[in-house]
Order: C-alpha cells, then structure tokens, then sequence
C-alpha cells in the first residue's frame, strides 16, 4: 500500500514536471532562428512572399506566440500531440511509427550492456590483480573512449564490408517480403551491429562500476561476518556483495533508461535504423516544432517513469530504502 | 519568331531501333537524400521530391540534354508565330493511376492548382492570359506577351499534371491522398516505410507501349554520407544520385569494377554556385572590394581540390551550359597583387567580413574554409558564421551577412533562373531565393525584362551578352562554380540518363541486364 500511495504522488508530480517541460521546450524550440515555413520554402529552391506567407498561416505562424502557447497547452492537456505540416501526418501517427524500431535498438542495447556489464565486474573482481582482471578492465577502457561513431564505422568496415556476414545498414531486408520468423530473424541481423556499438559504452561503464563497488562491499564488516559464520564464497559473493554493489549500478542503469527513447540519434543516423532519435534530429533540423515538441514530450514522460521505476527496484534490492522514508 | 511546328513524335517507332536488346524486369535500390517531406510533386518541390515523385507524376514536355523539347504528355505541340498561343495535343489512352482517364481537363485544372502552391509556377504564369481545353486531347494557352523561355516551364518539377477528379474541391494540403500520390507516370506509389525506403512499382498501364523496363524501385533513406558509400560499395543501392557521396569517396567508387558514373542529366538544373556580396553595408558595398574578392579566390584549386576536378569555373551568371551564355566579359582570374591593389585603392579599413558557409555537408564547410585562406592572404579579415538550415534561411532571407554561400538552379533559360537573382523588383526581405545581395541597376532591369520577352533568340542572345559584361563588371555576387553532380551506378543499368533533368525522369527508360 505505501508503494501504491507513493507511486499516486510520484505521478501527480510527474504529470506537472511534464507540463513546465512542455512550456519550457515551447520557448526554446521557438528562440531557435528560422521556422518551419521559411525551411520548406527554402528546400523548394523557389519560393514568394505569398508562399511563404500562405505556409505560415497554415501552420498557425501568423498567430501571436502566446496564443500559439495556449492552443499548444491546450492540446496535450487533451493528449492530442499535434499536426506534422511538414510530413503531412498527425504527431502521435510519426511517433508511434518510429518508435518500436528504437525501442527495439536501445532495449536491446540497454540488456547487452548491463547484463555483460554486471557479469564481467563480477567476473574483475573475483580475480582482482589477475591477467583476467586486466584484460576485462582494459577491454572496458578501451571500448569507453571510443567515440561512438567511430566504433560504428569500424564494425560496418570489417562485419559489412570486409566479411559481408552482416547487413551494414537499416531495419530489414527492404523488398524481402519476409513475414513472422523469418522477418524476426532478418530484423536481429540487422540489429546486431548497432545495438552492440550503442551498448559498448555503457557496458564499460557498468562493468568498472561493479567491480569497483564489489571490491568495496567486500571490505565490510556483515561480509566478515557472513565469511565468519563458515559461508560459500560464492553464495556471499551473490546474496551479501552483489545485492549491496548493484545500488550504484541501477542508479546509472535509471539513468540509461531514460535515455532509452531519443537517446541514439548518432547510432540510428549512420546504421540507417529509422527511429525516433533520428525523427527528432531531423524534425528539429527543419523547424517542425509540433514534431519536435512532441518527441521531447515522449521523451520526458519517460525520463520520468523510468525514474519512478528505478526507485522501484531499489526497494526491491534493498528494502530497507522505504522504510527510512 | 521562325514557326515551330513539331510533327508528332513516332516515340514507338524511336522505341522500336534497339528494343530487341532491352531486357524487361529486375528491381533497382537508389538513394535518396535526403527523405523528402512530400511526394504530391504539385505541392511541395525540393529536390528529393522531385527526383522520386518525378516518376509518379508527368509534365506536358521532357528536355533533352540540349534542353530541347520532347513529348511526354504532350505528343506534339505548335507556337503561334507571334508567340501568343501555345497548343499542346496530349497523348490518348493515358489514365491515371486509380484507372480514372486523363484529359485535357486535368491541365486546365493543374494550372489552377498549381498557381495556388508553386512559386516558380507562378510566376511563369504571369505572363499567360487563359488556358482553355477546346477538346479532350487537346490544351490551348494564350499569352499576354510573347514570352521566350515559356517552351522551357513544362517538366515535371516546374508544371506536374495533378489530377483533377482527386483535388478539385478539396483542401489541397490536407488532402488525405497526398500520401498515395496518383500520377500518369511510368511507376505507381505502392509503399512508404518514413525514415526507410519508398517502393514504387512498374505501371502495367503506361501509355507508351513497352515502357518502364524495371518491374520496382525502391528508393533507399541513409542519412549518413559514409553510410551511403557503403550502402553502393556493398551492392545494396545500385545507383547514388548526384551528391549522395562525399566528393573525397566519389573517385574511390567510380575505380571500382562494374561500376559507371556520368555528369549528364543536371544541364536543365545547370546548379551555379556563388556567394552572395551584401550590397547594401559593410565593406562588400564597395565595387572595389567585390573585384577584389573575385582576384582574390582562387577558384582553379577549389575545383581541383575541394570538388575533386568536377566542376567548370564560370565567367558569370550564365551557366556555360545553359542557352545565351557567353565567355565574352571581363575575366578574373586568380590575381592576389590585383586584388591588393584595389584593397589599397578603397583604403580598405580592415574590417572583418562575415562568411556563411551552406550547411549541406562537409564539402561545403571546406570550402568555406579555401575562401577565408584566400581572402586573407589579400588582408581581408574573415569569421566563418555557421548554422544549420534554417538558420542559413534566417540570415539570408533577413539579410544578415556579409557573404553567403548558395547555388541556384538555372531552369534552361536566362528569363527562368538567373533574372531572378539580379532584378531591383526581386529585391523582398524574407525568402532566400531572389536578389538577396541587393542589387540594383535600373538600366539592366529593362534590359532584362526586354529580353524576356523578346521572341527573336538572336537578339536575346544581344541583350543577354550586354548583361553578362555589365553584371560581371559589377560583380554583386562571386561566382564560384558551375557544379557537376556526378552520378554512379552499376553499368548494368542501361539508360539511366537520358534527358536534362536525369534522375528525375529518367527511369521511365531506364532497364537493367541481367
């Protein structure tokens, strides 16, 4: 019942913080020179004053900002997220298009890097000051400053290119007509490359992290004791150090998470992969703010719950969390 | 004007020398880039448009790579020999892509629409009085003015024939059909994957007998440059359009086997490249400092290096490769104690000029680059001021610079796509395509509009030559270059290029050995 109750209040916040992050977007969205019509008109390589003004009152332009403000305020109270004049097609329509293919990518990236992550800290810090140790700490250094886009290329060159036993870019087989297994398949080929290049980061990350904060749980006195009253050292290695180490590590996982939707415009950009990181970049590019706004929209409505999610598993790791509260 | 009546074209019997050997079916994989906002060609324009919805929808003319006129729905056509009536007789048996006929109705209504949504259109159709259907077959124009380059405004991109049963009536933009255009064109729309590919398939009802050859198309989105050069280099696109690839990557794919490239099919666009000078403030005001800044670049080595030798360094505002160019104006060739010199003569105080480079890849940045070297080395002070597309619009359309990157397309004819650059009454704060450099020589105004409409082409060719001179002594923008797009694709894709505008209709011939 507390859960309950907290998870009600939580939401209520959620719902506000969502709201000054609309209105705030608006603005920022809007200090940004050039708008929508002027891009268009400009892609046509041609264009009056009559276009440009017929464009403007089309999109509601014409209007004064804070009336614009209003009917924008207005319309996500009634989760209505808005018309993409540019594409031609409602917002929430683009969104929900695109937005499978990043989940797809960033989840995956997201269980790659932390289940690797987890295991190969575990793995260091057994073997703390061994050759296994240095190899996992120097793997995970080198794959922490790699640039993204770099280690991208790199795979494509020697997976696509060199080896052509990957697909080096996009979601499927384009024409395949695949459908069911076959098409689940054709997809996992596809997404190997970028969702290991998306997770290499983090999985370094995760993977200092753990061992780090295995080594130091293992200093404390409740694992002396656990190791006095005569314990397998591997079962305080799982149930005593483990379950302690893992709080930072869900901490920054939390953190990922919120990432999760909009947070892999680089990856999506060079692999093709047609998803929502990529409508933002471009949508922003072209001024398409009623696109734009509302990808940030989903964007932070999932920041936030992936936040209440994280303090959800903290409790379940360490139950003593709720009670302090 | 002398008359021009075109007999009717046998395209069947043009078709007919060589067909044994073209080869029906197969699918082709190009790029395109980057993904187009639109594809109803009638409402929005810009060149990922145009180069898809080009083969969905059809103009009355095609143009040769000598921007001559060739029938498309139009089959033949006959100039009145005062050049006040257009007559086109249209091809018979053409339907649209949901079955329904076309007629001449459908252009008639296409004028309209058309004069609501495309700006180009617009104002070539200015100068024509009424459009009338006396017959299903047939669509009679009659001008205010004769007016020259008209014969030039037909292709799909400057006049796409739009279906008359679909939007009459209806609030174009948001018409529910705009995302299944229907055409007359050789390929139907079948599917659009946003953020993936465009598949577009064979129209088994095409009005020309045999045609298309390739049974689908699929029109791949890769929005990085290197990705896209992969995409070619692993065989999974066959064609890369003009500008897909980097220039640095275009050598090292045109060496590879089996693999084509031409710079044919961009004579009707003839993309001319220059910044414009702020006319109006800032040391860019000066004639002298504008000649200085010609002397100064050196346009040779951005050709050679920056574009990898494709390219033509142009004499001045006419494209080498339009119609009424003419090399004979003054020259400026890469002089650097020339351009001192007149520095010095205009006491030239230093101050810092702004560049606005074109936010349209690395190329482009590189560029910037070579111009602000060069100019230094004459003593000019340069800062780079960058943006993203927009806010190049922003600058530009409001003025806000002092030089400023751009290309435009020529459109075939002088009247068409350079006038617009450099006419007082072109002068509007606001939109990015017109004299944004501020320009003004009442003298050359009526000499252009003179010329525009003027039916005898020796004469235009005249007045065309007496506004280079004087334009190129002026200098209100620097020219920088004629650009060439080369455009690579597997050589076994037969036809690929055949007309002036390339890509943009040229997979209606197109066919591929297998």
């Amino acid at each position: 019942m507390a859960i309950a109750g907290t998870i009600l209040g939580r939401l209520l916040k959620a719902a506000l913080t969502l709201l000054a992050i609309a209105v705030l977007n608006f603005f920022l969205i809007h200090a940004a020179p050039g708008d929508p019509a002027a891009v268009l008109a400009g892609e046509a390589g041609a264009a009056d004053e009559q276009m440009i003004a017929d464009l403007r009152a089309q999109f509601g332009l014409d209007k004064p900002l804070y009336v614009q403000l209003f009917t924008y305020v207005g319309n996500i109270l009634t989760l209505d997220l808005g018309y993409s004049f540019r594409q031609g097609a409602p917002v929430l329509d683009l969104i929900l298009e695109r937005l499978p293919a990043t989940l797809i990518l960033t989840l995956t990236a997201f269980w790659i890097s932390l289940l690797a992550g987890v295991a190969l800290g575990v793995a260091a810090s057994a073997r703390v000051g061994k050759f296994t140790d240095s190899l996992i700490t120097g793997t995970a250094l080198l794959f922490y400053a790699t640039p993204l886009y770099w280690a991208a290329l790199m795979a494509v060159l020697v997976f696509s290119v060199q080896l052509g036993w990957l697909p080096g870019f996009g979601y499927e087989t384009v024409g395949s007509g695949y459908g069911g297994f076959d098409r689940a398949i054709d997809i996992l080929k596809h997404l190997i490359l970028p969702a290991l290049t998306l997770g290499l980061f983090f999985m370094a990350v995760y993977m200092r992290m753990t061992r780090a904060s295995m080594l130091e749980v293992a200093q404390q006195d409740f694992v002396k004791t656990a190791r006095a009253k005569g314990l397998a050292p591997a079962t305080i290695r799982r149930r005593h150090i483990l379950r302690n180490a893992l709080l930072p590590v869900v901490t920054l996982a939390g953190l990922q998470a919120g990432q999760l939707v909009g947070g892999a415009v680089l990856t999506e950009t060079v692999f093709a992969w047609p998803g929502i990181g990529r409508l933002m970049f471009e949508s922003l590019a072209a001024r398409d703010y009623n696109t734009i706004l509302g990808v940030f929209l989903v964007s932070a409505a999932m920041v936030i719950i992936f936040n209440i999610i994280t303090d959800i598993v903290y409790r379940l790791i360490d139950p003593r969390i709720g009670h302090k509260a | 004007m002398k008359h021009l009546k075109l007999t009717t074209f046998l395209v069947a019997a043009m078709l007919a020398t060589g067909a044994a050997a073209q080869q029906d079916g197969g699918r082709l994989d190009l790029i395109v880039q980057p993904e187009p906002p639109g594809l109803m060609l009638g409402l929005v324009q810009n060149g990922p448009t145009q180069m898809v919805a080009g083969q969905i929808y059809e103009g009355l003319l095609r143009y040769n790579t000598d921007l001559e006129p060739q029938p498309s729905l139009a089959k033949s056509w006959e100039i009145a020999e005062d050049g006040m009536t257009y007559t086109f007789h249209l091809n018979e048996g053409v339907t649209w892509h949901d079955g329904t006929p076309f007629s001449a109705e459908d252009v008639v209504f296409t004028t309209k629409f058309l004069q609501d949504n495309h700006a180009r259109f617009r104002a070539a159709f200015s100068h024509v009085e009424s459009v009338d259907a006396p017959d299903a077959n047939t669509v009679v124009i009659n001008m205010k003015e004769p007016y020259g380059p008209f014969i030039n405004a037909f292709e799909a991109g400057s006049m796409p024939i739009v279906p008359k049963h679909i939007y009459e009536g209806t609030d174009y933009a948001t018409n529910e059909m705009n995302a299944t255009p229907i055409g007359t064109g050789p390929y139907k729309f079948v599917e659009w994957s946003k953020g993936s590919y465009i598949h577009l398939t064979k129209n088994d009802d095409y009005y020309i007998d045999g045609l298309p050859h390739i049974e689908d198309l699929y029109y791949r989105v890769v929005p990085d440059a290197a990705s896209r050069a992969v995409a070619f280099e692993t065989g999974e696109v066959s064609v890369l359009p003009g500008g897909a690839v980097e220039n640095w990557d275009v050598k090292r794919l045109t060496e590879m086997d089996g693999v084509c490239s031409t710079s044919k099919g961009w004579e009707f666009f003839a993309p001319h490249a220059w910044m414009w000078l702020n006319n109006r403030e800032g040391p860019t005001a000066d004639k002298r400092f504008r000649q200085a800044v010609m002397f100064a670049l050196d346009r040779e080595f951005v050709k050679d290096v920056v574009w990898n030798g494709f390219g033509t360094v142009p004499t001045g505002p006419v494209s080498s490769k339009t119609n009424f160019y003419t090399d004979d104006v003054p020259q400026y060739p890469h002089d650097p104690e020339k351009a001192k010199e007149l520095l010095a003569e205009m006491n030239y105080d230093g101050t810092p000029v702004r560049v606005l480079p074109l936010p349209y890849g690395e190329t482009w940045q590189r560029w910037a680059e070579a111009v602000k070297q060069n100019l230094e080395e004459v003593g000019i002070k340069v800062d780079i001021d960058s943006a993203d597309v927009a806010g190049w619009n922003e600058k530009t359309a409001s003025w806000d610079y002092d030089m400023a990157f751009t290309y435009l397309y020529q459109y075939g004819d002088p009247a068409l796509g350079v006038a617009r650059n450099y006419t007082a009454d072109q002068i509007k704060k606001g939109s990015p395509w017109n004299n944004v450099e501020g320009y003004e020589n009442p003298e050359l105004d009526k000499m252009w509009a003179a010329a525009a409409i003027e039916p005898d082409n020796e004469k235009r060719q005249e007045m065309y030559t007496e506004i280079q001179q004087q334009i190129v002594e002026d200098v209100p923008v620097a020219w920088l270059l004629e650009i060439e797009f080369p455009t690579i694709y597997r050589c076994n894709i037969k036809n690929l290029i055949t007309t002036g505008i390339g890509l943009n209709d040229g997979l209606r011939d197109a066919w591929i050995e297998q």
